[in-house]
């Protein structure tokens, strides 16, 4: 009996040292990373060449979302905007839902499961078919060659992928609203424009698409990078790049709002 | 993929990206009325400001003149003083008269100006001396109410 405490106490220290540890060495990674991002931006093509696979290849997915959601949430919103008679704050409504949350977190997680989910199968296959070894045989390291310039690649496409999403949302919400359904253009567009405030609103968006930029790319070149150099570790790390990186997106996004938006006005 | 598509795309992606939150920041923010320059300020008392709040619109018949650059408490008067910012095209009379108004049953407030007669102009920094309140529904049922009462009291042929 006691010896059975003994083992599930241990079983359940060993997973938090692990997990901790884990943490660690991710935080060490990061760190790594950075210091050795400076060859990548004197060789600025390396960047160029993954802003096109992160950034240009998502940009299907992230216009095409974009223009769904801004034209659900203008039905939706007209839907129940109309019972109070104050439809054309629809236009209040899809612009201040796109640029301060919808925006940011759900072009985060399209980014996270097309690109971050690419870049660590990517880096796990080279880590799996040793050609990041190879690397390091040839003394070309391989975080400031690989690693380094997918992440910023990340880093910066995220931000523009946030802004085009809210802008084909809101051109979503403005088809539904003002060309199908109806409501005035002048009040959709002027209601819009006397409620976003650029500072308050849209300068904070693009803080939080940053903020994800940095966090998604970063799980994911971590969890590439840590695969194990089989093709189920690269699986598995593939899997969790997806799932950490959502849970990550969303908690990280309300502690944002709520440092953000309290309402001080 | 060839080098040069490939920037080519890059920079298309670049472009459309800053594009969009030129977009963003213009059509869809309020970026552009923004006037840092060509604006006078005009302060005014009032007793009760209701809901007003600061970049509230300053309107006069219905125009939108200018916006409500701050709001304080005055410890001297204990009213509350509004200052705002009005576009220089726009000049009023001295004897200008600002109330506190609402757009709609449930709108947002707005300062309004209904111009007098003066032929001098207020200018920079100047006080609007003619002030009217917001309207608080509170205050209005409590009076109504008052008023339905002592109307009783007068009609009762008894007393």
């Amino acid at each position: 009996m006691v010896k059975q405490l003994k083992v599930f106490i241990e079983s359940v220290g060993h997973r938090v040292v692990d997990s901790i540890w884990r943490l660690g060495y991710a935080t060490r990674f990061i760190l790594l990373v950075l210091l050795k991002s400076v060859p990548g931006f004197l060789r600025f093509r390396l960047i160029t060449r993954e802003i096109y696979f992160a950034g240009v290849l998502s940009l299907i997915i992230i216009l095409v979302s974009g223009l769904f959601v801004g034209m659900v949430l203008g039905l939706q919103g007209y839907e129940t905007l109309q019972k109070f008679g104050s439809e054309s704050a629809v236009g209040t409504l899809v612009a201040l839902s796109l640029v301060r949350e919808l925006g940011p977190v759900i072009a985060a997680l399209l980014f996270a499961s097309r690109a971050g989910s690419a870049m660590t199968a990517e880096i796990g296959l080279m880590k799996a078919t040793e050609q990041l070894a190879a690397m390091g045989m040839m003394a070309i390291d391989p975080i400031a060659r690989i690693i380094a310039p997918r992440f910023w690649g990340g880093v910066f496409s995220m931000p523009l992928l946030a802004a085009m999403f809210s802008v084909t949302g809101i051109f979503g919400g403005y088809l539904v609203t003002v060309v199908f359904i109806g409501v005035d253009e002048g009040s959709f567009w002027s209601q819009m424009q006397s409620a976003v405030d650029f500072r308050y609103d849209i300068v904070n968006g693009v803080i939080k698409s940053g903020f994800f930029g940095v966090v998604v790319t970063a799980i994911a070149v971590f969890e590439g990078f840590d695969a194990p150099p089989t093709a189920e570790g690269v699986s598995r790390a593939t899997t969790r790049t997806v799932v950490t990186s959502a849970l990550a997106i969303l908690g990280l996004d309300f502690v944002l709002t709520a440092f953000m938006f309290r309402g001080v006005s | 993929m060839q080098r040069t598509m490939m920037d080519f795309w890059v920079g298309l992606f670049v472009m459309a990206g800053i594009g969009a939150l030129l977009i963003l920041g213009l059509k869809a923010g309020n970026l552009t009325d923004f006037q840092p320059e060509g604006s006078y300020r005009l302060v005014g008392n009032f007793e009760n400001i209701g809901g007003l709040k600061v970049r509230a619109p300053v309107k006069s018949a219905g125009v939108v003149v200018g916006r409500v650059a701050d709001i304080q408490f005055s410890t001297q008067t204990y009213d509350a003083v509004v200052t705002m910012k009005v576009d220089t095209h726009y000049q009023f009379p001295k004897d200008t008269f600002a109330s506190i108004l609402t757009s709609g049953l449930l709108g947002e407030q707005y300062v309004g100006l209904l111009p007098g007669g003066d032929e001098e102009m207020l200018k920079d920094g100047e006080k609007i001396m003619k002030t009217n309140s917001a309207i608080v529904l509170e205050d209005m049922i409590g009076r109504f109410l008052f008023d339905k009462a002592s109307e009783k009291k007068d009609t009762d042929p008894k007393i």
